[in-house]
């Protein structure tokens, strides 16, 4: 765009405007006339610039918009592929009876559970390792707002209950901390992982934001009737650890806006070359079975645009593969078919 | 119905309402209750109000109730507020008015009361340049001849002083006897007619003459005029309080709709039905989706046994959740650029009128669109497209036509020595000229003398007179005296027979006071004339000059006297006062009278009045016929000087390019034929380049528009151009009528009392404060100077209004829609359970915010500078034809807010899947997305930028960001850091790029 009006001196007169009434005062003093006064605000005539898409700009513009979008996809497409994810899908497998609903919703049942991958490439630390759900509707509106965040903060709203029913009160109504649908569906698998029959280390040290940890969870707030009711949800929480760390609960209680989504389990510290076994024990615990959701474990590396996602890079490419097209065929069109510019005998009643 | 007023009389005083004047709307009490009913009574608030009062109940409302009740309150709140303002200064003022101290008789005594106090029957003591606090009939003044002078400006806007006489009866009744006075006054009930007081007085022994007094308006002092050039008068209070004339002619008239209004309140009710219809349809499917699958989603636990309103529960989120859809910033955004617009106007320095110091005004600021959609113009000529300053140019008297070489004919020798020799057929010609009006001789203390006159064409007359040796001097109470080479001659005006539009011709009775003799001097419209002339006079060479001087685009009037006998004076005096005091019917009555005196003429001669075309009139109605615009020209004057002012201002070309239809005849039968034969040459030629036109009068006018209204409805339709002459305002305002039931948008334009129905009744009306007073100006939409302005009023503010609503009030929906179609598609991966994916700050701010103000700045927008749309007027096509706002350009938008909302939706869940489907971020991801498509949506869509353009669009961006970053400050907000960690994402900026290049295709 060309701002070329530009360099006329800026004249606002807004706050000297007036209004002018018909009736006409005395005209003992000839200066006061009914005359508006001038300003360019007024007279509509502030100074402003015209961009005009020309052909020239337009063919220009696209030319540009790809010439700077291929190597942004580029960019894009490469870190994704730097990536290295392993995504391991368990919950078929791991449950060897045809009663699925009825294994998972037994406490007696052994859910223990082995599943055995191998690294196509070498991972750089840190690993993380997270846990994927599909089919399951964080976003549901029942559950999305069936939370107190002022009881997760503060320890005298602890009764501040009213948004979490049907997990607000116990049925001798004493306050559920954490209340809500959120927090009794945590979600309660664990893994154990073995690299070439190693047993390593998952940190699950910091894995939910700092500032949840710090301002959103309380560091004087510790779980009570958590889980005690006739039904359970998920995972129960350790009662002598205030909720600021429990941050497995904090981690689950960022609800995810999509069906499908991946949280953070913990990381491993350490590299993992390529072909190492990787051996994860699952502890098999939580109910995706009864709405037919899915459960994974995942374990991937990051790279500048986070985890891999490939949809980011294929767009840009595709636009500016497409920007490029019509530049080019604007500027054949421009070459073999050309009009005048500003020609008044295109206009309509001309023609 | 009648009203008795006994003057003086405590006793009969409770009949009527005392004087306490109320302008107010409201009281303190019932302020709050009226207010909003009043608001409540429009559908769009009403909706409103309803979606704020679901949102209450929390088991469904998706947001935080504060985002709708907010905004709602602030709106109510600022229409409150400046009502109850408004409301308020009319409380003060009505209070300063109502204190006043007036002197007022009580028990013979002059006492000094509040204005509020006086009651019908008191008499009242005004003195000079003090303002008349109700309705009086006067009873008497200062002045020895019982006249006393008033301004009428803040009742009919004329600027000239008015004289008003006390009735006969009360003629010499010192200010003893007016203390005393008794009597009865008998007039109408309250009406709002300024112009008519049908009424008559008696008064009571001891007072000599007891006899019945017809009144006038002439008689009365109305409320709110001024006394001027009299040390006192007194009168007796008739009306008072509301129901004075002033108080009942207040009063709202009726707002006026603009074509883009309609159309924007059409598109309202589809959109709203679009929105129930997405309701039902979500709703429904939500339903089913619960009980199919959310029952098995165990951690949502919804109860096995529900109460049935559960199942209205979806629907009703749903509904709450696309009430945004109908943009609740609308209204006020519109009455925000809608004022813009009026402003500019009363800004414009270009329509400023150098001349008589007057610049243009919208009086309506709501219509502004509606400019910039004219399809036809009425227009009014003398004095619109005329100066309406008469000049005396030439005349014939006696077959002799003076004026013809000089074409002046104050410099005609011929004339000269006429007048030097005394010639008997010049003199009286020139007597009639001098005595037969209504003009007042002001006499200056240098002894020099000024007329006052009401008509342009009285005050050419006797200017005329006095330039030739016949000096009206001065007129006091019935008693005027001419000079005429150094001779003085003393008249007595014995009757005025008042001009009306339907007689056109005025008369005065004189009486010579040295010879005794009566006289009938009368002038007129050629043909309210001629017709009465007496028996063998040849009339031919008259009718031959009026021809004449018609081409030349003169106004004649034809002067006529008669002398009368006594006896015959007499009968028909008695008659005229019988028919002056009738109290119905009086106006008819007196015509009635009137023509009984009025006939075998002596006709003189006839007048020739140029009145200049005014500047730039041709080429303004060039360029707006250019720009597709049609003409009728409506006038009172005859045909052929009609027809003479129409070709000279390009209205209509001459043969062979244009030609001209008559449509005339006096009986209804040739009326028909003619009107058959116009339509029939219509058909025919309308594909032919020429240029047809045709002219109908006033009488041909009045038998079609009440016996063949369809056929006439067709040749209005065929014609672009009109030439009425000879109507009435009336029927002025009917072709108006006519025009707009064809759906076209009219605009009327005129300058006087005559067009003030015309103006009323049009789409538009615009009035030219000229010469013959404010009325129209002050009756109109618009006010302007010239008639020139005229094009820069429709070319450029209208087109430039039009255009900027058009934009503006289809992207007020666009964003609105964009945004909740965002909504509506994350409920499709929220399992339709109407799961708001903003939350309620962001959505708030959105709508009231983000998106509002930048569009604002659309009134700085020019698509095309003022030159080239002057240049090129056919461009105005595009708003007349409605071709910016219509149904299909709002599909449209409507494409494009869908299209938009999808990719925004889909880019931000692909590029935020996975462990990024945080739903804070997601959401602001998703929020941004839609407001850099907004910022370059804008950008794209307007024109040309001024810097205030630039603050509005990227500064509302910056702000944008300022605004969420500080909100991430806030520990307890639910976005709490959450724009920081964005802002440090690259992919998030990555995602950004991609959502507004998509906008390209």
């Amino acid at each position: 765009f060309i701002f070329d009006f530009f360099n006329a001196r800026l004249h606002f007169g807004c706050s000297r405007m007036q209004m002018y009434p018909l009736e006409m005062e005395g005209n003992s003093n000839p200066k006061t006339t009914n005359k508006p006064k001038y300003s360019k605000f007024t007279q509509q005539e502030l100074p402003a610039c015209k961009p005009l898409l020309t052909p020239e700009i337009v063919i220009a513009a696209f030319a540009l918009i790809g010439a700077l979008f291929v190597p942004i996809g580029l960019a894009s497409l490469h870190a994704s592929r730097q990536v290295v994810e392993l995504v391991h899908r368990y919950d078929a497998s791991c449950v060897p009876v045809d009663d699925k609903v009825g294994f998972i919703q037994n406490s007696r049942t052994d859910k223990t559970c082995t599943v055995t991958m191998t690294v196509p490439k070498y991972m750089k630390s840190p690993i993380h390792v997270y846990y994927l759900i599909d089919g399951f509707y964080q976003n549901h509106r029942r559950y999305v707002r069936s939370r107190s965040d002022k009881q997760l903060r503060y320890k005298s709203a602890a009764h501040l209950t009213s948004d979490c029913v049907p997990e607000g009160d116990t049925a001798d109504h004493a306050p559920i901390v954490p209340c809500g649908l959120v927090a009794w569906s945590l979600f309660n698998d664990t893994y154990t992982v073995r690299v070439n029959g190693v047993v390593t280390q998952v940190n699950k040290k910091d894995i939910a934001w700092k500032s949840d940890k710090n301002n959103k969870f309380g560091k004087n707030i510790y779980p009570s009737n958590f889980q005690k009711g006739r039904l359970i949800g998920g995972a129960t929480l350790n009662e002598s650890i205030p909720l600021s760390e429990q941050e497995d609960l904090i981690v689950w209680m960022r609800t995810a806006a999509l069906p499908t989504f991946r949280k953070l389990y913990g990381r491993i510290e350490k590299d993992i070359n390529a072909n190492d076994n990787v051996t994860v024990v699952i502890q098999n615990n939580y109910n995706t079975y009864s709405f037919g959701g899915s459960k994974a474990l995942v374990l991937s590396t990051a790279s500048w645009i986070g985890g891999k996602n490939n949809f980011i890079g294929i767009a840009y490419l595709t636009i500016g593969g497409l920007c490029l097209s019509l530049a080019m065929g604007f500027l054949v069109l421009y070459m073999v078919k050309r009009r005048n510019f500003g020609d008044p005998s295109n206009l309509s009643w001309n023609r | 119905m009648k009203r008795f007023v006994y003057i003086n009389d405590e006793s009969y005083q409770n009949d009527y309402c005392d004087n306490q004047i109320s302008n107010t709307k409201y009281t303190l009490w019932n302020f709050l209750p009226k207010n909003l009913w009043e608001q409540f009574r429009r559908f769009m608030n009403q909706y409103f109000l309803l979606i704020a009062c679901l949102q209450l109940w929390s088991l469904i409302t998706p947001v935080n109730p504060a985002s709708t009740w907010g905004p709602l309150i602030v709106i109510f709140a600022v229409s409150a507020t400046k009502e109850a303002w408004d409301d308020y200064n009319r409380y003060i003022s009505d209070k300063q008015a109502n204190e006043k101290k007036v002197w007022i008789v009580k028990n013979g005594a002059r006492k000094h009361i509040q204005a509020q106090d006086i009651r019908v029957g008191n008499i009242v003591w005004i003195r000079e340049n003090e303002e008349v606090p109700c309705d009086l009939v006067l009873t008497g003044t200062s002045e020895p001849q019982g006249i006393c002078h008033v301004e009428t400006a803040a009742l009919d806007g004329e600027i000239d002083l008015k004289t008003r006489v006390i009735p006969t009866t009360c003629i010499g009744l010192d200010s003893e006897q007016l203390h005393k006075i008794k009597g009865v006054i008998e007039c109408p009930i309250p009406d709002k007619d300024i112009r008519r007081f049908d009424a008559n007085i008696r008064l009571f022994p001891p007072f000599i003459d007891n006899d019945i007094c017809p009144l006038t308006i002439n008689n009365t002092l109305l409320q709110s005029c001024y006394l001027r050039n009299t040390e006192w008068a007194c009168g007796v209070a008739v009306y008072t309080g509301n129901e004075t004339k002033l108080g009942m002619s207040r009063g709202v008239p009726e707002p006026k709709l603009t074509a883009m209004d309609a159309m924007i309140d059409k598109l309202t009710g589809a959109i709203f039905l679009f929105q129930l219809a997405v309701v039902v349809v979500l709703g429904s499917a939500g339903n089913v989706w619960k009980d199919t699958e959310a029952r098995k989603q165990w951690y949502v636990k919804y109860d096995d046994d529900e109460p049935w309103y559960q199942i209205l529960v979806i629907p009703l989120r749903f509904e709450l959740l696309c009430s945004i859809m109908i943009p609740i910033s609308i209204k006020v955004s519109l009455d925000f650029v809608k004022s813009m617009y009026a402003k500019f106007i009363d800004w414009d320095e270009e329509i400023y009128d150098q001349e008589t110091d007057t610049p243009a005004h919208a009086a309506n600021t709501a219509i502004s669109e509606d400019l910039g959609q004219v399809e036809y113009i009425l227009t009014d000529k003398t004095g619109t497209l005329t100066e309406n300053k008469m000049i005396f140019r030439r005349c014939c008297i006696a077959g002799t036509l003076y004026g013809n070489e000089s074409g002046d004919a104050l410099k005609d020798i011929e004339l000269l020595n006429a007048v030097a020799d005394n010639s008997p057929h010049v003199i009286k010609f020139l007597t009639v000229m001098a005595l037969c009006n209504t003009v007042i001789p002001i006499k200056s203390p240098s002894g020099t003398i000024s007329y006052k006159a009401q008509s342009q064409d009285e005050d050419a007359l006797v200017n005329a007179a006095s330039n030739l040796h016949v000096v009206l001097v001065s007129k006091n109470g019935n008693n005027a005296e001419i000079h005429f080479n150094r001779r003085v001659i003393q008249y007595e005006i014995l009757d005025i027979l008042e001009f009306t539009s339907d007689r056109k011709r005025m008369s005065i009775v004189i009486s010579d006071s040295q010879s005794g003799k009566i006289f009938l001097l009368s002038k007129g419209a050629d043909e309210a004339i001629l017709p009465l002339a007496y028996c063998g006079q040849q009339i031919k060479t008259f009718v031959d000059a009026v021809d004449k001087y018609a081409q030349l685009g003169l106004r004649t009037l034809c002067l006529g006297w008669r002398e009368l006998s006594l006896e015959e004076y007499l009968e028909w005096s008695r008659l005229f006062k019988e028919a002056n005091s009738a109290l119905v019917d009086r106006e008819w009555k007196v015509a009635e009278v009137c023509q009984k005196l009025e006939h075998t003429l002596d006709i003189l001669g006839i007048s020739a009045i140029e009145d200049r075309l005014q500047d730039g009139v041709p080429e303004t109605i060039e360029i707006l016929r250019q720009s597709g615009i049609n003409f009728w020209m409506l006038t009172g004057d005859k045909q052929s000087t009609a027809i003479q002012i129409a070709l000279l201002c390009n209205l209509i070309s001459s043969e062979p390019k244009g030609q001209l239809l008559y449509i005339n005849g006096k009986t209804e039968d040739e009326v028909a034929r003619s009107l058959e034969r116009v339509l029939l040459t219509m058909r025919i030629t309308s594909s032919e380049p020429k240029e047809l036109a045709f002219v109908v009068d006033g009488w041909a006018l009045e038998i079609i528009l009440t016996r063949y209204k369809e056929a006439f409805t067709e040749l209005a339709v065929l014609s672009k151009t009109a030439i009425c002459c000879r109507v009435t305002p009336s029927q002025k305002a009917q072709l108006v009528k006519l025009l707009k039931s064809c759906d076209y948008r009219t605009l009327a334009i005129g300058d006087g009392g005559n067009d003030v129905r015309m103006i009323q009744q049009a789409h538009i009306g615009v009035g030219i404060s000229g010469r013959e007073g404010l009325q129209a100006a002050r009756a109109a939409d618009y006010s302007i100077g010239k008639f020139r302005f005229l094009k820069r009023l429709i070319l450029v503010h209208g087109r430039y209004s039009y255009n900027r609503t058009a934009f503006l009030s289809q992207y007020s929906f666009y964003k609105s829609l964009l945004i909740c179609f965002i909504q509506i598609l994350f409920s499709f991966v929220s399992g339709i359970a109407g799961t708001s994916l903003f939350n309620s700050v962001s959505l708030m701010a959105y709508n009231v915010f983000y998106t509002s103000i930048p569009v604002l700045t659309t009134v700085l927008d020019k698509d095309l500078s003022e030159k080239t749309v002057t240049q090129n007027p056919e461009i105005l096509l595009y708003c007349q034809a409605g071709r910016l706002l219509n149904p299909s350009t709002f599909a449209g938008w409507f494409g494009r807010s869908l299209y938009h909302a999808i990719v925004v939706f889909l880019i931000t869940i692909h590029a935020y899947a996975n462990e990024k489907s945080e739903m804070e971020e997601l959401s602001m991801v998703a929020l941004s997305g839609s407001i850099w498509l907004q910022a370059f949506v804008v950008t794209l869509e307007m024109s040309s930028f001024t810097f205030l353009q630039f603050l509005a669009i990227w500064g509302n961006f910056a702000a944008f960001y300022v605004i969420n970053l500080c909100i991430s400050t806030i520990p307890t907000a639910g976005m709490y850091t959450i724009m920081f960690r964005l802002c440090r994402q690259p992919s998030y900026w990555i995602t950004m790029l991609v959502s507004i290049t998509i906008m390209f295709f």
